[in-house]
């Protein structure tokens, strides 16, 4: 390693979010955060650990429970030129503020004819398999990600979560920014400056010949795992991060498939109407010539998530049933190593 | 007069006090009073018509029978000020400063209005004037107008150059959850916003009595802590004053303030109601509590205007009015061709900018 190299450190997507939330309110004061229990309590994930200690109840601000308020409030004072970083404790409440997001942050650029700007994060983990039962385990963000004027972010690394965050917080647009929370204790290389992803990219993150999975958020590191799994066979597995949920890079899917020519969609939300279907489409519309086999979806079972843990685990996916769908979708094409 | 239990809370002032002097500065403001009122009367019934005619489309919600309230809160707010209204706007479009040419264009959905034919008459916005929008979303303008206040009191001091918000609401709207969290967070957060309940009696069709578990709407403000008052709402100066009073309380000591101004609409919940839930006594109280006229009546009777005075003022409006829908006919459409600049103030990689027919993909 030279002096000139970046360097670099192994720490988990929690501390990468912690302090990519303290370099932005320390580079920017307009930057603050809002959300509950973010304060005195540092966050139910304790993703804020620390920073009111450091930076004070005006840049950390706690709020009583009321989502749809202070998610609107957030909105409002984006208006104004703040910066706000929206906490809410997890995907599944921000259902309660989803007419100030959908209605309002999404739509008052355009609707107000440019004149005004809405630059908002609002933060949110999604996912199950924690034993929190049906209303605190869900994966509703294509519900965001089919709105125009958001942007949704999915960063699958602790990397990512720090360019991704950078880039949401310094983008003048508001931006669902997806966390899940199997992922804050996954550690990863982070590079130490400043690293500002751009937004709506997807990335080959392992690059392979034989078939094409992709992914997102949590679901990327079951995919990193089982394509190893099948490098070890020496079966070529190429993985695409989606990265931005929107907008979504269809070329890079497309220009995977047309070299791999099978493409296995793995995605923890549900498989109606879900992000798969959404890929399977462009993939059906951009490389249907290169297609030796059906694009398949391995995707949430479509009930309630329950507590019990064999049945929440069966209702989930997982290694085992990417690995699977992967040999099914090769053996329908005669694949030869 | 209105349904209020006790006069006592009603403030008013022009009505109760002693008549005006006919000349000098306050007799100038009561006839720019007269005529903005005018104003705003003569717009909506050109805007009544034109949608009538087809011009206008979507939904459209008048100001008539508001007049009094509008000019009243317009009148206090300084230029430094906040607005955010319902989506009965136009008045307040026009009275925050907003050409009446440009309103009426955006109605026509013109390049030429004041969003480019992006709002409609629901959405009328200037960041210039501090006009920050017509909400369609019942209550949706609420939080928002809240982190406003927040906005002001992250940047700046309280005193009496500082700046405040003014947030309209529907008596409807007194219902909603977003009214009672936004209230809650205001009082608790010492925010700097005056809540304006425009209380015309009616939600769409449903009388208050009818929807509000307390029908005295300016008590709502009580389980926050936040002080309330109910106003008559066809006297612009009562309106005014109270508007003044409360905004001043939120500059100079952070204090957030609710309103609640007795109005009657004259007319449909929109221009496409018949209003025939309405019976004709309910008709004829709201005819005769009209602001327009009765303030008229009053400036001629205490001799602050003549009735050529008046006349003249009535005819001005309706020329402004009539220029205004010329200008608004004559603009030109906005071009397809900017149908995706909006979406997103930052340029983003791959966002959508497909036609209906157009592909997903493109092959590259």
């Amino acid at each position: 390693m030279t002096a000139n190299e970046p360097k670099s450190r192994i720490i988990t997507y929690r501390q990468a979010l912690n302090e990519t939330l303290r370099a932005e309110l320390e580079r920017d004061e307009n930057v603050f955060l809002i959300g509950e229990e973010i304060g005195v309590f540092q966050g139910s994930y304790k993703i804020t650990a620390g920073l009111l200690e450091d930076f004070g109840p005006k840049r950390v601000l706690d709020t009583p429970i009321s989502e749809e308020g202070f998610v609107g409030a957030a909105i409002g004072s984006a208006m104004l030129g703040l910066r706000p970083v929206v906490e809410i404790m997890t995907l599944n409440f921000s259902l309660i503020a989803i007419d100030q997001i959908v209605n309002h942050a999404a739509k008052m650029h355009a609707m107000f004819g440019g004149q005004v700007k809405v630059p908002l994060v609002i933060r949110f983990p999604g996912g199950g398999g924690q034993q929190l039962a049906a209303t605190h385990s869900q994966n509703l963000e294509v519900w965001y990600a089919h709105i125009p004027g958001l942007k949704v972010l999915a960063p699958s690394t602790p990397a990512e979560a720090k360019s991704m965050l950078k880039a949401a917080i310094r983008d003048d647009d508001p931006v669902i920014f997806l966390e899940n929370l199997a992922l804050y204790n996954v550690k990863g290389e982070v590079p130490d400056g400043e690293q500002v992803a751009e937004i709506g990219k997807a990335a080959v993150v392992k690059t392979g010949t034989d078939l094409t999975v992709v992914s997102y958020s949590r679901g990327m590191v079951t995919a990193l795992q089982v394509a190893e799994e099948f490098e070890q066979e020496g079966v070529s597995i190429e993985v695409v991060d989606l990265r931005s949920l929107r907008p979504l890079d269809r070329d890079t899917i497309c220009a995977s498939v047309r070299k791999t020519s099978r493409a296995v969609i793995f995605e923890d939300d549900m498989l109606s109407y879900g992000i798969g279907a959404e890929i399977s489409a462009t993939i059906g519309e951009g490389a249907f010539d290169y297609l030796d086999a059906p694009v398949r979806r391995v995707a949430a079972s479509e009930v309630p998530l329950p507590y019990s843990k064999p049945l929440e685990t069966a209702a989930m996916p997982h290694a085992a049933d990417l690995s699977r769908v992967i040999r099914e979708t090769l053996d329908a094409t005669r694949f030869k190593k | 007069m209105h349904l209020v239990e006790s006069e006592t809370v009603m403030a008013t002032t022009s009505r109760t006090k002693k008549k005006p002097a006919s000349s000098g500065q306050a007799a100038t403001e009561l006839r720019s009073y007269y005529k903005r009122m005018s104003l705003v009367r003569a717009f909506e019934l050109r805007a009544n018509e034109m949608y009538a005619r087809a011009k206008i489309g979507g939904y459209c919600h008048l100001n008539l029978g508001e007049e009094a309230t509008v000019v009243g809160l317009t009148a206090a707010l300084d230029d430094r000020d906040y607005l955010f209204t319902t989506y009965r706007d136009h008045g307040y479009a026009i009275m925050r400063g907003m050409e009446p040419s440009a309103v009426m264009a955006e109605l026509f959905g013109k390049s030429t209005g004041v969003v480019g034919g992006w709002g409609g008459s629901m959405h009328m916005f200037d960041m210039g004037k501090r006009m920050l929008g017509g909400y369609g979303i019942v209550g949706g303008q609420i939080p928002p107008a809240t982190g406003a206040a927040l906005a002001i009191n992250y940047r700046s001091k309280a005193g009496p150059k500082a700046e405040a918000v003014m947030c309209l609401l529907g008596d409807g709207t007194t219902n909603i959850g977003a009214f009672h969290e936004s209230l809650n967070l205001a009082g608790l957060w010492n925010l700097p916003i005056v809540y304006v309940i425009v209380n015309n009696r009616l939600g769409m069709g449903t009388p208050v009595e009818g929807a509000s578990a307390e029908p005295d709407l300016y008590k709502r403000g009580s389980a926050y802590r936040i002080e309330g008052t109910r106003v008559d709402g066809d006297d612009p100066i009562a309106v005014r004053d109270a508007a003044r009073a409360a905004l001043k309380k939120a500059r100079e000591e952070r204090r957030p303030a609710l309103l609640e101004l007795m109005s009657y609409r004259l007319k449909g919940h929109s221009v496409v109601d018949p209003a025939r839930y309405r019976s004709k006594e309910d008709t004829d109280e709201a005819k005769g509590n009209d602001p327009v006229p009765a303030f008229r009546a009053k400036l001629i009777a205490d001799g602050v205007l003549t009735e050529k005075d008046a006349d003249a003022i009535d005819d001005d409006a309706d020329k402004v009015v009539t220029e205004a829908v010329a200008f608004a006919d004559e603009s030109p459409d906005p071009s397809v061709d900017e149908l995706f600049d909006k979406v997103y103030a930052s340029p983003v990689a791959n966002a959508s900018t497909r036609l209906p027919a157009e592909p997903a993909v493109v092959l590259s």
